[in-house]
């Protein structure tokens, strides 16, 4: 296990070890002592390293993730996993803002609740969520998954493109063109296969499914008021 | 934009600890605001009847000594008098009017930061660390702070473009974010008669918030007002007498984190912030919700919040 | 035009007006269009040159250096941009432009030294592998956005906006979204794009700090940070972009292009690049950081006087869209038949947003784009980039610089009143800059 100490040792100097390690021989796990906030931590990871990180992480942890394993042993900030690609990241404790943001694949685990705006813009990654999310979630959601085994807040999947949601609580209400739409048999093997990669205790069948209704695929004048 | 930070003292022991927390925690938030710094410190309440004026001169080495006889004469015994780089506390017993005015006309020059029965505002131009040295607000106790690093926006770097701004008495504003219909909302509250000496934003909601109290609104329903009237991003942290208040807009696109134990509630732009306070690691951590009016203060010494 | 004596058109209902009030009854739609603003703007054309004089002597052309390279991004970045010319080609996507037509700016950008942007869509390998220097940009949007193409970037562009509409994001309309474009930005196919206009994961630059500073994290701090703006509020855009960290400003006036916008957003919002440019430069000198962050400036630059003055008033280099498309092959007569079928004509041709340019160059139909030649667009793109050059120079050397970053704001007279406010250069045969010096 490598150590490393943010309280001695830069942020700088952490992501740039991880970004020399060996795609094939990626070595072993790293544990970051002290995080305290600090933005950036193992972002830009590419290789299928394991970082734990203790305490809670600044903006932008994990950032652009390939490949890598995260965990945030402590709540992370804003942006936690943007853009990832692959891999997997999870918060133990609760995400701020933003969380996944414009992620494209992998998997985002939060153990706790989500700020506003989670999955914002997500083209493709899979986030799970064990508590609630704040509004304006899944707002352009173009592809991928995000699971909510609590609650969601206002205007839940604004704007939605191909991505799905599923909803095991109340959600506030939808967004602009997203509605509910039924469960299939389809829909209940993928998220019981979401819900065993996050370690999530939820049955497929307590959820409800949301999506694009489609109708502002092309401009129309009778649908103006929904832009 | 800005970082705003605020901390709330639940458990007396700490209040000679104060200054020091309080230090680290704006110092933290210089890299969201590197022109000027700003901070409103409520300590030790002024005699019963008297209050504390702060007023600031732009150099060091002004003659406050005389200023003080001077009012002496007017309001017919010598008030207290400490000087602070810039700054200089007067503790009086006179009316607030009576001061303001008297200020305003015989010394234009000086600007008046701050009146309030333990309410001080103090704020400077250049790097937070240099200011917080500056008024050596490490060494300061006092129960409850508010502070603010300031990256001008729309406005210029000036020490009377620096937040906090003061609503009224033990009152004022620290805000991050922007506004964008305060240029109209200035002019409708001049038309009530409230005067301005920005063209700050900030200084806008902190006006507004004024506006609202005179007429007889309490500091919630102000609050829940702002909601609607206001246009804009913003997180706020507002002092009171004793307690303060955040609020953010119903997007809510600014940060705010928040940090609870037994012994304080602390406010931060960033959780880094935070990171300075006593075990912060086994505190409550959460963002207050968008829309929401959140309260403490020190008789309840709970936690109120208004869902408007 | 009428040719009845006694007709008399309305300055307020103007034919065109009324076309469009016509238009917009019709369809329930705003209007949508490419190409940048369109009415009379002050502009560089009302500044010139005070040339070599009795007290200021001319270099001799060809002969004495007049150098023109210019280096973007030293402020933090590692690997800082090297350019031979100071002019760049500015972002333009793949699916507002055929790929045809991103080789060909690539082409011609690289046998001259410069640097090419990529657009609201990603990086395409075509570009990556023509261009030797390319920008890459970070948008609201993020399609195609991925750390492997940050990391092949030479620098990174975060934008918050663009002259033809701050404010506004991106546009793509179904006509477009061609397979491979849905797939690079993750769209169904054959849908309107809606673009988002604020960055998904930070909103001011308080936030933008920490945004910079974690590209520069995932790039090990290699690569130029730019930060591209729309003309709006520009001293406390470029003082903020200067504190968040950036290293380039990149701004776009009014006068700036756009595959396809509203045209209430292009026309009604957004100042000038001339006042913009002037506004730029003074922010960065108050902060003392004049050449230190270095200023792109784009936006209705035509010819080498328009580079020249640009230089003149301070910036480090400038970025053509427009001009470059139009070098390429955009509104030539020699399709004037096939305009005329869509409605238009050559040199008024603005309508990107249908995907139908006889061009080939903003469109996706394989048959248009096969129209143009990305060798011979190439070489037609270097040489107008090596006339504005030659141009700049002859200007530069009249005025006795032997580097074009010499020229300088006393080099300049103003030749309209607003102009001179503008540029804040005297009115011509006066010591006049109206708004700072008394008459």
């Amino acid at each position: 296990m490598n150590v490393i100490d943010l309280a001695t040792t830069p942020v700088r100097e952490l992501n740039t070890a991880l970004h020399q390690l060996e795609p094939e021989n990626p070595g072993v796990p790293w544990r970051v002592r002290n995080a305290r906030g600090a933005h950036s931590i193992a972002c830009g990871l590419r290789v299928p390293v394991t970082v734990e990180i203790e305490g809670h992480a600044g903006y932008y942890c994990a950032g652009m993730n390939q490949l890598a394993t995260v965990h945030v042993h402590g709540n992370a900030g804003v942006g936690v996993a943007e853009n990832m690609m692959s891999g997997t990241v999870h918060v133990h404790g609760s995400a701020s803002q933003s969380a996944g943001a414009t992620a494209h694949g992998g998997l985002l685990v939060i153990d706790g609740d989500a700020s506003a705006r989670c999955g914002i813009s997500m083209k493709g990654v899979d986030i799970v969520v064990k508590g609630s999310v704040g509004h304006m979630s899944a707002f352009m959601a173009q592809a991928g998954n995000l699971v909510v085994c609590g609650d969601a807040g206002e205007a839940l999947g604004d704007s939605i493109y191909e991505a799905r949601i599923f909803v095991r609580g109340k959600v506030a209400d939808l967004g602009s063109d997203c509605v509910e739409k039924p469960m299939r048999e389809e829909d209940l093997r993928l998220l019981k296969c979401l819900l065993n990669r996050a370690g999530a205790e939820a049955q497929p069948e307590d959820f409800r499914r949301y999506g694009s209704a489609r109708q502002l695929y092309r401009f129309h004048v009778d649908h103006a008021a929904a832009y | 934009m800005c970082g705003i930070v605020g901390l709330f003292l639940k458990n007396p022991a700490l209040q000679p600890s104060l200054g020091g927390y309080f230090a680290t925690m704006l110092d933290c938030l210089s890299s969201r605001g590197p022109d000027s710094a700003g901070f409103a410190i409520y300590g030790a309440e002024a005699p019963s009847g008297m209050l504390k004026l702060v007023a600031q001169h732009p150099q060091e080495g002004f003659d406050w000594v005389k200023v003080a006889a001077e009012l002496a004469l007017v309001i017919g015994f010598a008030p207290g008098l400490q000087v602070i780089a810039t700054h200089a506390r007067f503790t009086v017993a006179a009316e607030e009017a009576e001061l303001r005015e008297w200020f305003a006309t015989q010394y234009p020059v000086l600007t008046v930061m701050s009146v309030g029965r333990s309410m001080e505002i103090m704020k400077e131009v250049g790097a937070p660390a240099a200011v917080l040295k500056r008024f050596g607000v490490a060494a300061m106790s006092g129960t409850h702070a508010i502070g603010h690093t300031r990256m001008a926006t729309e406005s210029a770097v000036t020490t009377a473009g620096s937040h906090p701004f003061s609503t009224g008495q033990d009152l004022c504003l620290v805000h991050n974010g922007s506004l964008s219909n305060h240029n109209r909302l200035r002019r409708e509250l001049q038309r009530q008669g409230l005067v301005f000496h920005t063209e700050n934003d900030s200084e806008v909601a902190a006006a507004y918030l004024s506006w609202r109290l005179r007429d007889g609104a309490s500091l919630e329903a102000a609050l829940t007002s702002a909601l609607d009237d206001l246009d804009g991003f913003y997180t706020f942290t507002i002092g009171t007498r004793d307690g303060f208040a955040v609020l953010r807009d119903p997007i809510a696109c600014k940060p705010a984190v928040m940090a609870e134990t037994d012994d304080y509630v602390a406010m931060g732009s960033e959780y880094r912030a935070l990171t300075g306070l006593p075990d912060i690691e086994r505190a409550r951590v959460w963002e207050p919700e968008p829309a929401t009016v959140y309260t403490w203060n020190t008789r309840s010494a709970a936690r109120e919040a208004v869902l408007a | 035009m009428p040719t009845r004596p006694g007709l008399r058109e309305s300055a307020t209902y103007d034919r065109h007006v009324i076309h469009e009030i016509q238009r917009a009854a019709e369809t329930g739609i705003y209007d949508i269009r490419g190409w940048g603003a369109k009415r009379a703007l002050p502009n560089f054309d009302d500044l010139v040159f005070l040339g070599a004089s009795m007290s200021r002597y001319p270099l001799e052309g060809y002969r004495e250096k007049c150098s023109t390279d210019v280096v973007l991004g030293d402020r933090f970045a590692k690997k800082p941009l090297h350019l031979k010319i100071p002019v760049t080609i500015a972002g333009m996507s793949f699916g507002a432009l055929s790929a045809q037509a991103k080789e060909a700016l690539g082409r011609g950008a690289s046998a001259v030294g410069t640097s090419t942007t990529t657009g609201d869509g990603g990086m395409t390998p075509e570009e990556r592998h023509h261009s030797d220097l390319l920008v890459y940009q970070y948008l609201p949007s993020r399609y195609g956005m991925n750390p492997d193409d940050l990391r092949r970037a030479d620098a990174i562009e975060i934008v918050l906006g663009q002259g033809a509409k701050p404010g506004g994001g991106g546009m793509l309309l179904g006509q477009k979204i061609s397979d491979r474009v849905a797939e690079m930005r993750t769209l169904p196919k054959g849908i309107d794009q809606r673009s988002a206009c604020r960055h998904p994961d930070w909103t001011g630059p308080d936030d933008l700090t920490i945004k910079i500073e974690e590209l520069r994290e995932i790039t090990d701090w290699e690569k130029p940070i730019y930060v591209k703006i729309g003309a709006s509020r520009t001293y406390y855009d470029v003082a903020l972009a200067v504190k968040a960290g950036a290293d380039v400003v990149v701004l776009d006036g009014m006068q700036g292009g756009t595959g396809a916008t509203q045209d209430v957003f292009i026309e009604h919002v957004g100042i000038p690049t001339l006042p913009a440019l002037r506004q730029a430069v003074e922010a960065l000198q108050e902060l003392g950081m004049h050449r230190k962050v270095q200023l792109i400036v784009s936006g209705g630059i035509r010819s080498g006087a328009d580079v020249a003055k640009a230089l003149a008033m301070g910036a480090d280099a400038v970025s053509i869209g427009t001009a470059a498309l139009i070098a390429l092959g955009c509104n030539s007569p020699k399709w004037q038949a096939d305009y005329e079928k869509l409605g238009s004509a050559a040199g008024f041709f603005d309508d990107y947003q249908d995907g139908t340019d006889p061009a080939g160059i903003a469109t996706q139909d394989p048959a248009l784009a096969a129209r143009l030649d990305p060798v011979e667009g190439g070489r037609r793109l270097a040489n107008y980039l090596r006339v504005l050059t030659l141009e700049t120079q002859t200007l530069a050397r009249a005025c006795g610089k032997s580097h074009v970053h010499n020229l300088e704001p006393e080099d300049l007279a103003a030749l309209t009143i607003e102009a001179a406010a503008m540029a804040k250069v005297p009115l011509a045969g006066t010591t006049w800059i109206p708004g700072s010096t008394a008459i």
